[in-house]
C-alpha cells in the first residue's frame, strides 16, 4: 500500500504531460464550440424548440433565448484560457460550469462524449495543469514547477480507462455479441464509404466490428498502460476511432480520445510536443524546466481536495452499476442507462401517440407531436420513458392553460430495440398524469418480451 | 514486437471465429445475400414510377382542361357531368403523385398550391364579386386547386341544375374566369414540376445515391412516410374525424361537396402508397427494387414473418376497412361517435408505426444530421 501511495499517488513526476493535455483538451473544445456553432445547431437546437426535456432534479436549466449564444461564447473564450493556461482554475471553473449548463439545457442531445467532457473538466478543476508551459507559470515564476505528484497525471488515465472499460463490459451481451446488433442494422448502410464499402454488408465483417469492438474496449486501457504494447495500443487507438468516425455520425469524439490518449506516454514525447509548439509561437520553454515539484500544501484545503476527488472517482466506478437496482431489462426500460459509457448499443426508435381526455366531458383528442417537438425531439422522445412521463406533463399543462378540464394523458407507444418488431412500450391504461418522475422503477413500462443476456 | 503479433492473431482469430457464427443464425440466406444498390432502386423509382405517374397526371389534367373548355363554350348538364368525371379522374391520378414533395414539387411547393382543403368558398365567392385577387400567394391556398374545383363542380348549387344556372347567369363570366385561372395555375406548375425532373432532376436524384440525412432514398424515405402519416392518415381521415381537435370536422374531409369521393380518393392515395412500397411500375403490374425488396436484402425477419409482408398486410387490413365504411362525410355527420371509422383509421395509424419505427430503423434512416452515439 506504501509503495502503491508513493509510486502512483505521491511520486513526483514530470508536468509536460499534463500542460500538453491541458493544451490539447483546450483547443479541441475550442474547435468542438466553434463546429457547434458553424453548423447552425445552437439555433436549430436550443433557439428555434420551443420546449425542452429536463434532467430529473434540473428543470431549472434552460435555454436563454437568443443569449444561449453567450453561453456558448463564454464556453469557447474559457478553452482558450485553458488552452494558454491563463488564469487557469477559474478559466476550468467556468468550462465546466459554461458546458456543463448547455448539456443540461436539453437531455435529447445526450451524448456520453459530452458526459465526458463535463466529467473530465470537472476533475481538471483540481488538477495542478498550468503550473508547466502556461501563461499562469510565466507571470508568475514562483507557481511554476517541473513536476507534479503522480496521481495528477493518473486520475485522468484511470478516467479514460473507466471510459473504455465500462464500454466495453456493456457490450458483453447477447445482441451485441451473439446477434452483431446493431452493427447488423447500421453497418448496411455505410455501403457508400469508400474500402469497406463492399464489405459492411457481409454478415463476417459486422460480426468481427462487434467482437474486436468489444475486445478493443476492455484491453485498451491495459494496453495503453504497459510499456511494451503502448505504441501498439496507439496504432489501434487512432484505427479503431478512425473507423468510428468514418462509419458513424459521432462528431468530434473520435479525435479527442485519440488525443486523450496522448497522456499514457512518457514524458519525453509532451516535451517534444511543447517544444514544437515552443518553435511556433516562440516561447522559451526552458524557463519551465526549472526542476521545482509541485506541492498542494497541507492543512484542510488539500485534504478537502483530495476527498473530493476520491468521492467523485468511487461514484464513476459505482455509478454505472445502479441499474442493477431496477427490475427488467435495461436496454428497454433504460432506468440506468445513461452516465455508464454505454456507446453504439442500440438501435432503437418508437412511435408515440398520445391521448388527452378531458375526465371532466370523456372528450378525447391525440396529439400532433410536431406541434410542440423537432424531429429530433420527438425521435429520442418516442422511445425513452422519462421523456414520455416529462411530455405528457407538459401536455397536461399545456391543455389546460387551453380551457381543459381535469386532464388524463394515455400514450399508444410501440417500440423497437435492436432489429426485433416494435413492441408496447408502455401501458397505454396509464394515466402519465398521475405518474411522477422519481429514481423508482417505473411499473408502468411494459416488461420486454424478449431477453437480452450478459451485463 | 511479440506482443503486437500476438494481439494481432488474437484479432484475427476473433474474425475468422465470428464468421463461423452465421451457421447459427436462423436467416437460411444469410451469408448469401447480395448488396442491395441504392441506385437501382432510385433507378426505378424515377424511371418507372416517379415520372410515369407525372406524365399519366399531366395527361388527365389536359383532359380536364378540355373538358373545361367544352363547358365554358356550352355550360350544359351533360358538359358538367363530363368536366366533373375528369376532374375525379385527374384528382385520383393526382395521388399518385401528391407523395412525390421532393425536388422541384418541393421548390414550388406542389401539394401546397394543389390540394389544401377545406376551401375557402366565402373567399372564393368575393374574390369573383370583386374581380382583384392573386392566387399565387400563400394566403390564397385554400382558395384553388383540386379543392376549389370541387366547390365550382359541387359545391355551388345544391343539384346540378343548380350548378348548371351559376355558369348561365350574369356573373358567368368572372366565375369561368376564376376557373380558368385555377386550372392554368394548376397546369404550369405541374408542367415545371415534369420538365424540371425531366431535364435536371432525375439524374440528381439518382446520383445521389449515398446514405445520409441528404441523400435521395433517405429523404424521399422520410418525405413518404411523412405524407403517409400527415396527408393521408391525418388530412384524410384523422382531421375530419376530429381526433386531433375532440370534435369532428366533417366539412375538412377532401372534396366535400361530393360524397363518397373522399372515400375513393382516400383509397387511391393508399394503394399508391403500397404501390410505390413494392416499387410497382406506374400502369403495370411490374415491379423493381423497392422499400419492399430493401427490406428483403437486409432480411428483416421479425417474429419469424418478413417485414415487407408485415407492413403489406397492415395496407391490406386498412384497405378492407376503410373500404367497407359509408362515405366519410356521413360517417362523421351521422354519428355522434364514428365508431367504425375510428376502428378503420387505427388499422390505417398502424401502418404509421411499421414504416415510421420497424422499416426507418432496420433501414437505418437518418432524419436529420445532428451527432449521435447511439443513443
Amino acid at each position: 500500500m506504501k509503495k502503491f501511495l508513493k509510486e502512483y499517488i505521491n511520486a513526483p513526476v514530470e508536468a509536460a504531460p499534463l500542460a500538453v493535455f491541458r493544451i490539447l483538451f483546450g483547443v479541441m473544445m475550442l474547435g468542438s464550440m466553434i463546429r457547434f456553432w458553424s453548423y447552425g445547431w445552437i439555433d436549430k437546437l436550443y433557439v428555434q424548440p420551443t420546449y425542452f426535456f429536463s434532467y430529473y432534479g434540473f428543470e431549472w436549466i434552460k435555454p436563454l433565448g437568443e443569449f444561449t449564444y453567450l453561453i456558448f461564447f463564454i464556453c469557447a473564450v474559457s478553452a482558450i484560457f485553458v488552452a494558454i493556461g491563463y488564469r487557469y482554475t477559474i478559466a476550468i471553473i467556468v468550462f465546466f460550469l459554461s458546458f456543463t449548463y448547455i448539456e443540461l439545457m436539453d437531455k435529447t442531445t445526450y451524448l456520453n462524449h459530452y458526459y465526458f467532457i463535463s466529467v473530465l473538466s470537472f476533475v481538471m478543476i483540481f488538477l495542478p495543469a498550468s503550473t508547466y508551459f502556461s501563461v499562469d507559470a510565466t507571470r508568475n515564476p514562483k507557481k511554476a514547477n517541473q513536476y507534479v505528484p503522480a496521481w495528477t497525471i493518473n486520475c485522468i488515465k484511470l478516467l479514460l480507462g473507466v471510459v473504455y472499460f465500462y464500454a466495453g463490459l456493456a457490450k458483453l451481451n447477447s445482441d451485441w455479441l451473439i446477434k452483431a446488433m446493431p452493427l447488423k442494422i447500421w453497418l448496411p448502410s455505410k455501403f457508400d464509404i469508400p474500402l469497406l464499402g463492399d464489405l459492411v454488408s457481409q454478415e463476417w465483417v459486422q460480426y468481427a466490428f462487434s467482437w474486436s469492438g468489444a475486445m478493443y474496449d476492455l484491453a485498451i486501457p491495459f494496453l495503453l498502460l504497459y510499456r511494451k504494447t503502448r505504441p501498439f495500443a496507439f496504432v489501434l487507438v487512432v484505427v479503431f476511432h478512425v473507423l468510428t468516425r468514418v462509419l458513424f455520425p459521432i462528431g468530434m469524439f473520435p479525435y479527442i480520445m485519440i488525443i486523450s490518449t496522448l497522456i499514457f506516454f512518457d514524458a519525453a514525447l509532451h516535451h517534444k510536443i511543447a517544444n514544437g509548439i515552443s518553435k511556433l509561437f516562440r516561447i522559451t520553454k526552458t524557463r519551465f524546466d526549472n526542476q521545482r515539484q509541485f506541492s498542494f500544501g497541507h492543512g484542510l484545503l488539500p485534504k478537502f481536495k483530495y476527498t473530493l476527488v476520491s468521492l467523485f472517482f468511487i461514484l464513476q466506478l459505482v455509478l454505472p452499476f445502479r441499474y442493477l437496482l431496477y427490475p427488467g431489462e435495461l436496454f428497454w426500460t433504460e432506468e440506468g442507462y445513461r452516465f455508464s459509457w454505454r456507446v453504439m448499443l442500440m438501435e432503437k426508435s418508437g412511435y408515440a401517440q398520445f391521448k388527452v381526455v378531458n375526465g371532466e366531458t370523456g372528450r378525447w383528442f391525440y396529439v400532433d407531436n410536431s406541434d410542440f417537438l423537432t424531429p429530433i425531439q420527438e425521435k429520442q422522445m418516442a422511445f425513452q420513458s422519462d421523456f414520455i412521463l416529462e411530455y405528457a406533463h407538459f401536455l397536461k399543462e399545456h391543455f389546460e392553460e387551453d380551457g381543459h378540464k381535469q386532464i388524463q394523458v394515455y400514450v399508444d407507444c410501440q417500440v423497437s430495440l435492436n432489429g426485433r418488431l416494435s413492441t408496447t412500450f408502455i401501458d397505454p391504461k396509464v394515466d402519465l398524469v398521475q405518474e411522477k418522475e422519481s429514481f423508482e422503477p417505473k411499473h408502468w413500462i411494459t416488461p420486454f418480451k424478449d431477453e437480452i443476456k450478459g451485463i | 514486437m511479440k506482443k503486437i503479433l500476438l494481439c494481432i492473431v488474437f484479432l484475427t482469430l476473433i474474425g475468422a471465429c465470428s464468421s463461423d457464427n452465421e451457421g447459427v443464425e436462423p436467416e437460411p440466406s444469410a451469408g448469401l445475400k447480395a448488396t442491395f444498390e441504392r441506385s437501382t432502386m432510385l433507378t426505378n423509382w424515377a424511371d418507372n414510377i416517379i415520372i410515369p405517374s407525372y406524365d399519366a397526371f399531366s395527361l388527365e389534367l389536359d383532359a380536364l382542361n378540355t373538358s373545361f373548355d367544352t363547358f365554358k363554350t356550352d355550360a350544359s348538364t351533360t358538359n358538367l357531368i363530363a368536366f366533373r368525371a375528369s376532374w375525379l379522374s385527374a384528382y385520383k391520378m393526382w395521388q399518385r403523385v401528391s407523395m412525390f414533395e421532393i425536388g422541384p414539387a418541393e421548390t414550388l411547393g406542389f401539394r401546397l398550391n394543389m390540394n389544401i382543403y377545406p376551401t375557402d368558398s366565402e373567399k372564393i365567392t368575393g374574390y369573383i364579386v370583386s374581380g382583384t385577387y392573386d392566387l399565387s400567394l400563400s394566403s390564397n391556398r385554400d382558395a384553388k386547386g383540386f379543392p376549389a374545383l370541387d366547390y365550382f363542380i359541387n359545391g355551388i348549387g345544391a343539384d346540378d341544375e343548380a350548378i348548371v344556372a351559376k355558369y348561365n347567369d350574369t356573373d358567368k363570366d368572372a366565375t369561368f374566369t376564376y376557373v380558368e385561372v385555377v386550372l392554368t395555375e394548376m397546369t404550369t406548375l405541374t408542367n415545371n414540376v415534369i420538365t424540371e425532373w425531366k431535364t435536371s432532376y432525375r439524374d440528381v436524384f439518382v446520383a445521389n445515391d449515398g446514405a445520409s440525412a441528404t441523400a435521395s432514398v433517405d429523404r424521399l424515405a422520410n418525405d413518404y412516410i411523412f405524407y403517409y402519416e400527415k396527408f393521408l392518415r391525418a388530412g384524410k381521415m384523422g382531421i375530419p374525424l376530429g381526433v386531433f381537435s375532440g370534435t369532428t370536422l366533417p366539412q375538412n374531409v377532401e372534396a366535400y361537396y361530393q360524397q363518397g369521393t373522399s372515400n375513393e380518393l382516400f383509397l387511391e392515395g393508399l394503394s399508391a402508397v403500397q404501390d410505390f412500397f413494392n416499387g410497382k411500375h406506374f400502369g403495370s403490374s411490374t415491379t423493381g427494387e423497392s422499400l419492399a425488396s430493401y427490406l428483403d436484402a437486409l432480411n428483416t425477419v421479425k417474429n419469424g414473418e418478413d417485414l415487407n409482408n408485415i407492413i403489406n398486410t397492415q395496407f391490406n387490413t386498412a384497405r378492407e376497412m376503410v373500404a367497407g365504411l359509408a362515405s366519410f362525410r356521413s360517417e362523421i355527420e351521422n354519428s355522434s361517435l364514428p365508431t367504425e371509422m375510428l376502428l378503420a383509421y387505427d388499422e390505417v395509424q398502424k401502418a404509421v408505426v411499421l414504416l415510421k419505427v420497424d422499416m426507418v430503423s432496420a433501414m437505418s434512416i437518418s432524419i436529420d444530421y445532428v451527432d449521435a452515439d447511439g443513443d
